[in-house]
């Protein structure tokens, strides 16, 4: 082997070496943004009060005002991306996209490999019921009826910390224990905040109001690990938010409620 | 594939499987007795067409005889209140049953009540029976006792269907199979034990039938 080819191998294995180290160097993904002015969002399109699709087939939701509003602060143009929830971290981890806002609970798998935003909508399993049945706390339960869904998270986690004088009423489906509560049957009902939102919407028998909490997972905006610059700055654009009562309004728009104080 | 049964569950649902037991028991010793004398009552109504209960008592037929059982009951349960009656879960149940049960049996009774044979009447009407005793013992008895596997059949039915009262959170048999399944999701074993209990009790509800056929109507009226 001649030296002359000798040296041309090993410079090609050099740059083969150094071509596989490139994508550990960080990318700015807010330079990015600010040079390319648009912004591409992550947005759940099956997922309703969050993300659906309207008659006009454009995307709506709790997620897409939040993703204009950031877009907006940013001074940005918004392109949204319509992901599941199967693959919305995928499309974050390969760069296809820069924020992912698809009502996305925070856990210890996916802290693993993406990053997390301060809390930006509420989501939760509790306690509803009309504004005059004082249960603000799972001990007041005692005496009283409360419909839940057989075998759901709310009635596993309900049916443990539960006092003994609690009824819990259970049924079969969702539908069931819904109507449960509407006709009456039932002071008080055990479920998902967004159904409590759906609820209230579509009927006026007797409107929900949160008693209290069951189990909280609220919803964060994803992004690629180690992005500080840009989880800075889209802190901060909650911060504002949730100060100057715009994300209050989202909310109040899509889940029927009041943006909880301690979110 | 083999499937591992595993029943060690059995022991810690104990407690709760013998209330079901008891509440569908409960269920179908009330319903059953009430809705027989309801069912006696409509036949006599119905067959001598007493005003106005006979024609009442044809439109409840037909209404109940004709319509499903889950549809009733969640007519009485969550359609109810909206007219300001508001039964508790047990109460929508019992309701439904005696009243399913009232518009089968009307009809049970009303054909025995038929085949009376007229020379039995005339022969009574001879020996100088009072209009009572001739009813009791010349009509009904003999009505009750040629009806009598009949109606049991409608009894255990009635039984067996008051599994559909699950629907409404009444704590009975089939709510809690329902209930263990939703915790250890042990489905097969949970609905082999439930089948297995349910059959025990038809043929207890059956055998309890027949003893009470043979004490309250084969025996001779006493004189």
């Amino acid at each position: 082997m001649s030296s002359k080819r000798l040296f041309r191998t090993l410079a090609l294995v050099g740059a083969v070496a150094l071509g596989s180290l490139a994508p550990v160097v960080k990318a700015d993904v807010l330079g990015n943004i600010a040079k390319t002015g648009t912004i591409k969002i992550a947005v759940p399109q099956d997922f309703p009060p969050f993300g659906s699709v309207g008659a006009d087939m454009k995307p709506s939701g709790y997620d897409i005002d939040v993703a204009n509003l950031i877009g907006k602060e940013l001074g940005a143009k918004v392109e949204l991306v319509p992901v599941s929830s199967a693959n919305r971290v995928p499309f974050l981890t390969t760069g296809k996209v820069d924020l992912v806002i698809s009502s996305m609970g925070k856990n210890a798998e996916r802290e693993k490999v993406i990053d997390f935003s301060a809390a930006y909508a509420p989501f939760f399993n509790g306690v509803f019921g009309p504004e005059d049945v004082k249960a603000a706390k799972v001990e007041e339960l005692a005496g009283k009826t409360i419909s839940v869904t057989r075998g759901s998270i709310e009635d596993l986690e309900l049916s443990k910390i539960a006092p003994a004088g609690a009824d819990i009423k259970r049924f079969e489906d969702n539908n069931a224990t819904i109507t449960a509560y509407l006709s009456g049957q039932t002071q008080l009902i055990a479920t998902g905040n967004v159904v409590a939102a759906a609820v209230n919407e579509r009927s006026k028998l007797r409107r929900l109001s949160t008693k209290f909490l069951i189990k909280n997972s609220p919803c964060f905006v994803g992004l690629a690990k180690g992005e500080t610059a840009l989880q800075a700055k889209v802190n901060e654009i909650i911060a504002k938010a949730k100060k100057s009562g715009a994300l209050n309004e989202i909310s109040q728009r899509w889940l029927h409620a009041a943006l909880p104080g301690d979110l | 594939m083999a499937y591992q049964f595993d029943f060690t569950f059995i022991p810690d649902y104990a407690g709760m499987l013998a209330q079901g037991v008891a509440y569908t028991v409960g269920l179908t010793v009330v319903g059953g007795t009430l809705g027989i004398g309801i069912g006696i009552g409509g036949a006599i109504s119905r067959l001598w067409n007493v005003r106005p209960f006979g024609e009442l008592y044809r439109y409840y037929v037909e209404l109940f005889r004709n319509t499903p059982f889950l549809v009733q009951l969640f007519l009485i349960f969550f359609g109810l209140p909206s007219l300001g009656i508001k039964l508790e879960a047990w109460q929508a149940a019992i309701l439904a049953m005696v009243l399913n049960l009232g518009a089968y049996s009307t009809e049970i009774i009303r054909a025995g009540l038929q085949a009376t044979p007229r020379g039995q009447l005339e022969a009574a009407d001879s020996l100088a029976f009072t209009r009572w005793q001739i009813f009791l013992h010349v009509m009904l008895r003999p009505a009750l006792r040629k009806v009598w596997p009949a109606l049991s059949s409608q009894v255990v039915i009635t039984m067996l269907g008051s599994s559909v009262c699950s629907q409404i959170s009444t704590e009975e048999l089939t709510f809690v199979a329902n209930f263990i399944q939703s915790r250890n999701f042990r489905a097969f074993e949970t609905y082999f034990l439930t089948t297995g209990m349910y059959f025990a009790l038809a043929l207890l509800i059956r055998q309890t039938m027949h003893l009470i056929g043979r004490y309250l109507i084969v025996r001779r009226p006493s004189r």
